[in-house]
């Protein structure tokens, strides 16, 4: 990984947020959940426009092996969709923070952001998960 | 799930942590899904070769006078036919016509065969079996003594030769060599089969064996792309080589002719068999549903119990099996379906999170070598 994720928000799901300019985030999955996940082989990404809500699901991605719905980590409207990924989605494997990016919304309750974890609290709870 | 419940283990549970195992629970069992990636897992055993510990499966010896009548009423296949050191694929059935298990037998001697059972139906066949001993025979579950490891891919052979002095090129498909010896380890079994579609090994030996040959074969082998393989990869190999897996394809609610496994069903053997009576009426009357190969031509991939319905809505069947085909860059999956529409090239939809997916009935195998 060569960008610094030390700016990152994280949820309890697994995905990082990243605050762009305004009220605009950038969504993916963390390298914790793709690592977890394994080969990824499908993802199923909300359209843009769409209107994603807080800890609901949003999407889906696919393993070779399982099927895992995709929670969204804040309210919003979705603005941009990575499209490189419905080709390529073992993109997400190899680049989860940048390349692998999902989606990007518009977000309508910025407050939400508080409750995200950062990046010390996330690996805390990844930790804490592995036991 | 109680996670309470201690997961059994094969005598290689200690040695996978050192190739970087992914262990989950397989039905009960601490298994490793994948060491690497199983995509990567999977490549290697179509180009190269793979190892896989399947140590969880089941092993019952039968022996005595009888043992060969007895055999041959509780399975479909004609194991009379088998000569020593022949090993056949079979299925055993309730007399339904459901399968209660799909085993091999090998036949090891005239009067001693090694039936190899699914680890999940252990106890269930072996309570099955016992309820039909008669005669001049032994029954003995040796699941927990034998351990089992597959050597799969072109590469297979070579690697093994390297550390045997049994020449593996007179062992033919579906036959077997006993009593081998591997780099110093006695009595291994040594079979020419395998759930991969690709040629390679079975071996079977004493359980405290298994982490020694383990571990030598990937000392000889990695320099050949041997790579220690899990069971997601041995699923994806075994699902594009449509061979049918136990509980998906296979089940007391199946039977081997529906599952399209109809060549181990030999009507016309001399003896009688458990099923004879409702498989002979099956065929008879024509088959009202089958396992298809299926190809998702839309976005999504096919997952196991994925309602299949035809283009006029109607609810034709379920996905037993599917997902995205390493080897063939596709979505594939296997699915029973009623027989109207199970001819190759018919149009379906298979339905994913409510959305209703393009699909067509193809041609199986979806891979052969």
């Amino acid at each position: 990984m060569t960008k610094a994720t030390a700016n990152l928000l994280y949820s309890k799901e697994h995905e990082w947020v990243e605050q762009l300019e305004g009220n605009r985030v950038r969504i993916g999955i963390s390298d914790y959940a793709q690592k977890a996940l394994g080969d990824i082989v499908f993802v199923e990404n909300p359209e843009i426009d769409d209107e994603v809500i807080v800890n609901e699901s949003m999407g889906t991605i696919e393993s070779v092996k399982a099927v895992s719905e995709l929670y969204s980590p804040v309210s919003g409207t979705v603005v941009a969709v990575n499209e490189e990924l419905e080709g390529a989605p073992e993109t997400i494997n190899e680049n989860p923070f940048e390349a692998g990016w999902l989606i990007e919304v518009e977000i309508s309750n910025p407050e939400e952001l508080e409750s995200l974890l950062n990046e010390e609290e996330y690996e805390a709870f990844t930790n804490e998960g592995e036991e | 799930m109680s996670t309470e419940t201690a997961l059994k283990q094969t005598p290689l549970f200690e040695t996978y942590g050192k190739y970087g195992a992914k262990v989950i629970d397989f039905g009960g069992w601490a298994l490793p899904v994948q060491f690497s990636s199983i995509l990567e897992e999977h490549e290697a055993v179509r180009t190269e070769s793979g190892l896989f510990d399947v140590s969880h499966m089941g092993e019952v010896l039968v022996e005595g006078k009888d043992a060969c009548a007895y055999i041959n009423h509780l399975v479909t296949n004609d194991i009379t036919k088998l000569a020593i050191n022949q090993a056949q694929y079979t299925a055993m059935c309730y007399p339904d016509g459901g399968t209660v298990d799909d085993i091999l037998v090998y036949k090891l001697a005239d009067e001693k065969y090694l039936l190899v059972i699914n680890a999940g139906n252990i106890e269930k066949d072996v309570e099955w079996m016992k309820k039909y001993v008669k005669g001049d025979m032994k029954l003995e579950n040796i699941s927990d003594d034998i351990a089992q490891l597959a050597i799969q891919g072109p590469k297979a052979e070579v690697i093994l030769q390297k550390v045997t002095d049994t020449d593996l090129s007179a062992i033919g498909v579906f036959k077997f060599a006993q009593h081998v010896t591997i780099s110093g380890i006695t009595d291994v079994l040594v079979s020419r089969t395998g759930y991969t579609g690709e040629d390679g090994f079975e071996l079977y030996l004493q359980k405290d064996q298994v982490v020694a040959l383990w571990e030598k074969l990937l000392e000889v082998g990695t320099s050949e792309g041997l790579k220690p393989c899990g069971l997601g990869a041995r699923d994806t190999l075994r699902l594009e080589a449509r061979l049918p897996l136990y509980g998906q394809e296979l089940s007391s609610e199946i039977s081997p002719l529906e599952a399209g496994v109809g060549f181990v069903v030999k009507i016309n053997k001399e003896s009688d068999f458990i099923g004879k009576a409702a498989l002979s009426a099956q065929k008879e009357a024509g088959l009202t549903r089958k396992i298809v190969g299926i190809e998702v031509t839309g976005r999504g991939i096919p997952r196991h119990g994925y309602k299949v319905v035809s283009e006029d809505g109607e609810e034709i069947g379920i996905v037993t099996s599917g997902t995205q085909s390493p080897s063939l860059k596709k979505s594939i999956g296997l699915a029973l379906i009623s027989v109207e529409h199970a001819e190759v090239g018919t149009l379906l939809k298979v339905e994913i999170r409510n959305k209703q997916i393009d699909a067509v009935v193809v041609k199986t195998p979806f891979y052969k070598k």
